[in-house]
């Protein structure tokens, strides 16, 4: 099993529906956020184009944050989830640091955190909150291992890219553009 | 009041409020039966309502935490307006449920020494208060001279109440102030208004055309999300907007228009599509009226005119008119949402209806749907007393073709002039900010200075707050019960908002204000039922359901009973126009005076050194009334003006710079605003997001945050066939030295 997520640039309107939906599902405190959104434009008037995206952790197969936590907080679990366990996490920031997507916060409680892919959702059969609530329905989540799964169908129907893949973290969030 | 009213800030009351908060908490839960009891006790799981964020009214359900707070709300599966999701400010609705910043408990104006200030009241003080204002106003003026403004769920009570004291005036500025024009210019040419939410078939449309409506931006839920299924299936989309915005990133086309010339391109798409033949024939033979003259009159009206007048290259014009053709029937030219922009708005709607006619879209698949509204009976009641006067009285012979009460027109009759016999008395004002509404602010503070007496009904302490004489606290929409939803869709549906919470504070919902008013102005016959829940029960047993079905459900969706979503093919159609037909030519207007098809005349440009102000929408903020959510404005907390490159060169202004903006008539920005440098702008406007910069201190996150657009319109241009107030007709300048001001961010 392995879990990936593929956002949609061309239907992404970067409303941050996504942001609001995963601090409520969350609990993530104002001031802080799990996911969000990047604009990205390009061109001078009125030759121009524009890359909307939700954002999140890229759930690495390669995850440098699991790699350099000195506790074992940052951990990867079934379906290659990675996920901190707030009771072991002492809040040093080197997951932070090590991170290229600037995933991690934080949290005012004293320990890092960050995206589940809303793992308590998807183990009763739910969606992340994120892609139960787009008004564009941009985001596709399932298991890549299965080939009728909602992510592994639209990637194989088009053209996908990941970000900063020469950082060599083999990341599952997906792009399609 | 004898004395003139002055500002109030909300903020000068300290901790007494929240004292007397918790005093009314107490009276409040003594206050309920144990039938109440026993249904808020049982309110755990989760709760129906439908969402009071922006007027979509999307259906969903909240969801509190084991202790008992409202944790999250999300959209219901069976609900047609959002089809299980909630926009950024749905989901952010909790927001407004948690705001430490929300009004209290009631407060009364009392003067000392010529300094004004609010007392906390008890509710008996508050309705005993405004219902002797109230006699007193009617009996020695009439109860006309009563108005409300409305734009919440809670102004159906109130207007329930003017109506059973005699008073015609309900108002509300989503007719003059947003969507009036359109309304009226589809009227005229189909006999229908579009209302909300709009019969559009985006889902299948094959090619969507959006003119200065940024969907995406502007989050009408359906809609986008529509228009996202639209995407998907390769639906071809056109934006013609000055500003690069989201759906002109998502477009085939994007038009980038010179600002004020829409009309002049509509006409040459209409020109473009008769002379080459490409309407829809059969469609515009059978049911339409005035082609001829339609022909007649766009003959000259060409590309090339066009292009002098637009900027856009006539090959683009042509085109574009050809890819809608292509689509034909499955095209929507979008009417878009707030369209009061040059004064002559009903004009530019009618050509958009025009060019939906000729290319057969009302009515079709992919285009205009015909909805169907589920009937609900009202509780029996008496009927109403005939109003001896109308606002129309105070405007003989303007906006003919207005068909609702002009919320500026109430604004503008309550103004002390010598040519105008003025009666306007008392306001209560629901739901909207009406300061950041209406046009041209020193307008509407001289009508409010002419009052005796000025209610306001909110949620929080908004800018017209601070001019009441009362104010009375509404719980949010998360606390209360209201009229079930009945809006218009491919089917007839019905959706239930019920408390997810008791309401917090010493607040209470316009239902049971609005009844305690009727009770004492003697005329509580109106309200036959001493409890909504009551009143919902009987409204929905009446039509075979009940309030407990509707607690389970949400939302409960009917059968369509009248005719198909679409036409027939060859379908004889009798449409509500005087000729009985679609109205290329209107009677309508020619009767009333106008031009029975539509002129283009240029607007005014800027002067040197101005640009053109225009101003929309950010998804995640709804008008002035959520920039204080703790929720959204997490998202987006200032509003930025968005300058050109090369406008921003000739000042030296950097992103992220504050400046001050200073329209034509010398009027400032109350606070500076941050420049956004970007291409995503034509170098002869700039543009903002409606809704910040208040000035109300007690809104503690959003106060002097940016810069508000509505500070800066104090030219208004009104359109002449309803009373529309143009908004797009102010320029403004930078003022780049700050003084040292210091800087709220």
């Amino acid at each position: 099993m392995r879990y990936a997520m593929a956002v949609d640039t061309k239907k992404c309107v970067g409303c941050s529906d996504c942001v609001v939906a995963c601090q409520t599902e969350n609990n993530v405190p104002i001031g802080f956020c799990r996911d969000w959104v990047v604009e990205v434009m390009d061109g001078s008037y009125p030759q121009l184009e524009i890359e909307l995206r939700s954002e999140r952790c890229n759930h690495c197969s390669n995850a440098p944050c699991v790699r350099c936590c000195p506790t074992g907080a940052s951990h990867i679990v079934e379906g290659g989830i990675v996920l901190v366990k707030p009771t072991r996490c002492i809040g040093c920031g080197a997951c932070i640091a090590s991170c290229p997507y600037d995933a991690r916060y934080p949290h005012p409680k004293g320990y890092v955190d960050k995206c589940t892919f809303c793992i308590h959702r998807v183990k009763q059969g739910m969606k992340p909150a994120c892609v139960a609530v787009c008004p564009t329905k941009c985001m596709y989540f399932g298991d890549l291992d299965d080939p009728n799964s909602d992510v592994s169908v639209i990637l194989k129907k088009r053209k996908s890219k990941t970000l900063i893949p020469e950082a060599g973290t083999q990341p599952q969030l997906y792009f399609l553009i | 009041m004898a004395t003139r009213r002055q500002f109030i800030r909300i903020s000068a009351i300290g901790a007494g409020a929240v004292m007397a908060g918790a005093a009314g908490l107490k009276l409040l839960a003594s206050d309920l039966t144990e039938g109440q009891k026993a249904t808020l006790a049982a309110l755990t799981g989760r709760t129906p309502t439908y969402c009071e964020v922006c007027f979509w009214k999307c259906a969903g359900w909240v969801y509190k935490d084991e202790k008992g707070s409202i944790k999250k709300i999300i959209g219901n599966n069976e609900d047609l307006n959002c089809n299980g999701r909630f926009c950024p400010r749905g989901t952010g609705g909790v927001g407004m449920y948690h705001d430490e910043d929300r009004l209290r408990t009631p407060l009364i104006r009392v003067e000392e020494r010529g300094k004004q200030s609010f007392r906390e009241a008890t509710w008996e003080e508050a309705f005993d208060y405004i219902s002797e204002k109230i006699k007193a106003i009617s009996a020695e003026h009439g109860p006309e001279c009563i108005a409300l403004f409305t734009h919440g769920s809670g102004g159906k009570y109130f207007s329930t109440l003017l109506r059973a004291l005699g008073s015609p005036h309900i108002a509300a500025p989503s007719y003059a102030q947003c969507r009036g024009p359109r309304e009226v210019a589809f009227q005229a040419t189909f006999g229908e208004a579009l209302e909300s939410p709009e019969p559009l078939d985006i889902r299948d449309t094959k090619c969507l055309v959006l003119i200065g409506s940024h969907l995406g931006e502007n989050m009408h839920n359906g809609q986008v999300q529509e228009m996202s299924d639209a995407i998907d299936k390769g639906a071809t989309i056109i934006t013609v907007d000055p500003r690069f915005s989201t759906a002109a990133g998502k477009s085939k086309y994007w038009l980038p228009i010179k600002p004020a010339t829409d009309l002049a391109l509509l006409l040459a798409w209409i020109n473009v599509i008769i002379s080459e033949e490409l309407y829809d024939k059969p469609y515009v033979e059978k049911y339409t009226y005035g082609f001829e003259y339609l022909k007649e009159h766009v003959k000259n009206m060409t590309p090339e005119w066009a292009y002098g007048i637009t900027t856009i290259d006539p090959t683009v014009i042509r085109e574009t008119a050809r890819e809608m053709a292509n689509a034909s029937p499955a095209v929507i030219v979008h009417p878009g949402r707030h369209v009061t922009w040059y004064g002559d708005d009903t004009q530019r709607l009618r050509a958009v209806a025009i060019l939906n006619a000729l290319l057969g879209s009302w009515g079709r698949r992919g285009g205009f749907f015909r909805t169907e509204t589920f009937e609900l009976p009202e509780p029996p009641h008496p009927a109403y007393p005939t109003p001896k006067r109308t606002w129309r009285t105070e405007f003989p012979d303007l906006y003919k073709l207005a068909d609702t009460v002009l919320a500026n027109g109430v604004c503008d009759a309550t103004v002390p002039d010598p040519s105008r016999n003025c009666k306007f008395q008392a306001w209560i004002v629901n739901g909207t900010n009406l300061m950041e509404t209406l046009p041209n602010q020193e307008n509407t503070l001289k009508a409010i200075q002419a009052l005796q007496l000025l209610v306001v009904v909110d949620t929080m302490p908004m800018e017209i707050t601070g001019w009441a004489d009362v104010v009375l606290p509404e719980c949010t929409y998360l606390e209360r019960y209201d009229d079930l939803r009945v809006g218009p869709h491919r089917k007839p549906q019905i959706a239930l908002r019920s408390p997810a919470a008791e309401p917090s504070h010493n607040t209470k919902p316009a239902f049971y204000m609005a009844r305690e008013l009727a009770k004492r102005l003697g005329v509580i016959e109106y309200f036959p039922f001493e409890k909504i829940e009551d009143q919902l029960d009987w409204q929905l047993k009446q039509v075979g359901s009940s309030l407990e079905e509707m607690k389970r459900t949400g939302v409960k969706t009917f059968d369509r009973t009248a005719d198909n979503l679409y036409f027939y093919p060859d379908e004889d159609v009798e449409f509500y126009t005087a000729t009985g037909k679609i109205e290329l030519y209107s009677t309508a207007l020619e009767e009333a005076g106008f031009d029975p098809m539509p002129k283009y005349t240029a607007h005014e440009e800027p002067p040197a050194g101005f640009y053109r102000l225009n101003y929309g929408r950010a998804p995640m903020h709804t008008f002035s009334r959520t920039s204080n959510n703790p929720n959204l404005t997490d998202l987006m907390d200032e509003n930025s003006v968005w300058v050109n490159p090369r406008v921003a060169k000739e000042w030296g202004l950097s992103t992220g710079q504050y400046v001050h903006l200073v329209n034509q008539d010398g009027r400032k920005s109350e606070f500076p605003i941050r420049v956004r440098v970007t291409e995503r702008i034509r170098w002869d406007s700039v543009y903002m997001v409606h809704g910040f910069g208040h000035q109300e201190k007690k809104l503690r996150r959003c106060y002097g945050k940016g810069a508000s657009d509505t500070n800066l319109i104090t030219k208004v241009l009104v359109d002449p066939v309803m009373g529309g107030t143009g908004m797009r007709g102010n320029f403004v300048t930078f003022i780049t030295d700050l003084k040292g001001e210091e800087v709220i961010s």
